[in-house]
């Protein structure tokens, strides 16, 4: 796995109980319990790691943002190492 | 014996109009506030539009003097409560005045003196503050104003609940007439923070919608932040009969709860335990409630949750009800919120009407009550309730009657 991956998957393992930091690309944040802010925390402590800026609302009915593997590759696009 | 407790004044300043009856006139016409903000830059902000009280210029109502220790959350106030005061003809001879509360609900009291001078101090390099930063900053400052301004010498003091302020407040004055503890009071709430610390902390909160607020609509995207005051006074029964004075409502109960759960996510059992509170406090039963004010902030959470909450507690006749938030026009004046939704209800009873939920472009299944979509409607209230809910799961309802 690559540092991006790597250090975007600590972030999110950071949101969940230590049980739960095995995480694989397909789990799905709602499975992992990561609610609306939860989430927010958890973006903002990616855009703060990674010097982006992640457009998102919590009130949004989000398709794009689903699973790890999803947030994953949306860093990625920002930071311009796909 | 309790004292019945009715509201003999209303003040209202508001991002769509700046006194009583402009507010109650445009809110039934469903005129909306909502627009990109002048009252700040907008430059770095991600969600530009706000509900502020527009073209407010406070040398018209304060001279220099007075100006120098008055935030903008405590001109609003003071503003509202003369207004109240006016309209409700009480004169303070024979010790009225040490027998009226003063109680003023603020979420964060003076967030403009507290942003311009951190600007001084940390941007700016200044070496010292104006002598008045902390009295025009602390969060009792509205209160005491009000009571400075309008001599009124009871008890007085600030509520602080976030979004549930101003009806925690109100709550609080209508306890202590109803108990004999006062004869009248001067009670609301008021916010005025559309400055930029506050809009960046509103941003990181991802809760604010880009485009309006539509409070129970399909493709509703979040709250909108607003600001103003409005102000109620209360007396009771008694002493507003002996001076022949206009009543324009009763405060039948108020009822309070914790959800002791989540700082920001709404609970369904804390909302409805504190309708039910106001119910029971009122003797009312639920179906005597034809009208509720909603919390109705527009976002995803808050509406249906709150719908979910009328329904546990109204069961079948929840079908029944109409239910409309102001927000829609007004955006989330926060600790003035709760006052202005209060003289919406009591203007609601008053003139039969119930004012409109807009901007709402069609139903979502998750709040499926009615909620007088995009137009007023004739409705003939003899009970209604404004329902509060703030941020720290804190929860107020007051319970209002026609007299």
């Amino acid at each position: 796995m690559d540092e991006v991956a790597a250090d975007t998957m600590a972030i999110i393992a950071k949101r969940l109980p230590a049980d739960k930091h095995n995480l694989s690309m397909t789990d799905r944040l709602e499975d992992l319990g990561i609610d609306s802010f939860s989430a927010v925390e958890m973006i903002f402590d990616l855009e703060e790691k990674f010097d982006v800026q992640i457009p998102f609302n919590s009130n949004d009915n989000r398709t794009d943002l689903l699973t790890v593997g999803d947030i994953v590759a949306a860093i990625k696009k920002l930071v311009g190492r796909p | 014996m309790a004292e019945r407790v009715v509201v003999t004044g209303c003040g209202v300043v508001s991002a769509i109009g700046h006194t009583f009856p402009s507010f109650w006139s445009n809110l039934v016409q469903g005129v909306c506030g909502i627009a990109e903000a002048t009252v700040l830059s907008t430059d770095q902000l991600t969600q530009k539009i706000v509900a502020e009280v527009k073209d407010f210029k406070p040398q018209t109502h304060f001279d220099e003097r007075q100006l120098a220790s008055l935030d903008r959350v405590a001109q609003f106030a003071v503003l509202a409560a003369r207004e109240a005061l006016e309209h409700s003809g009480l004169s303070f001879e024979g010790g009225l005045s040490e027998r009226t509360a003063t109680i003023i609900g603020t979420g964060v009291g003076g967030q403009n003196t507290q942003d311009d001078n951190y600007k001084r101090l940390y941007r700016e390099g200044a070496k010292r503050l104006h002598p008045l930063t902390i009295p025009k900053l602390m969060v009792n400052a509205p209160a005491s104003q009000v009571s400075m301004h309008c001599g009124l010498r009871g008890p007085a003091f600030a509520v602080a609940s976030a979004c549930a302020s101003a009806t925690h407040a109100i709550g609080l004055a209508f306890q202590l007439v109803r108990s004999g503890a006062v004869t009248c009071a001067v009670t609301g709430g008021a916010d005025a923070c559309l400055t930029f610390g506050t809009m960046k902390g509103w941003e990181a909160m991802r809760v604010m919608a880009p485009d309006t607020c539509r409070p129970f609509s399909r493709e509703r995207k979040g709250l909108v932040i607003g600001e103003g005051a409005a102000a109620v006074v209360l007396e009771s029964l008694e002493h507003a009969r002996r001076r022949s004075a206009e009543i324009l409502g009763e405060i039948v109960g108020f009822g309070m709860s914790s959800d002791a759960h989540d700082l920001t996510s709404p609970d369904v059992g804390g909302m409805a335990r504190a309708i039910e509170g106001a119910l029971g406090d009122a003797a009312l039963s639920p179906e005597d409630i034809q009208y509720i004010n909603a919390h109705g902030t527009g976002t995803a959470a808050n509406d249906e949750v709150e719908t979910h909450a009328i329904k546990r507690t109204f069961g079948s006749h929840a079908a029944r009800l109409a239910i409309s938030s102001n927000k829609s026009m007004l955006g989330h004046a926060l600790g003035a919120a709760g006052a202005l939704e209060l003289v919406a209800t009591l203007m609601s009873i008053r003139k039969a009407v119930a004012p409109p939920t807009i901007n709402y472009l069609g139903p979502d299944p998750t709040c499926d009550l009615d909620c007088v979509p995009n137009e007023a409607r004739p409705l003939a209230i003899d009970a209604a309730l404004s329902n509060s809910f703030a941020f720290g799961g804190l929860n107020a309802v007051l319970a209002v009657k026609r007299v």
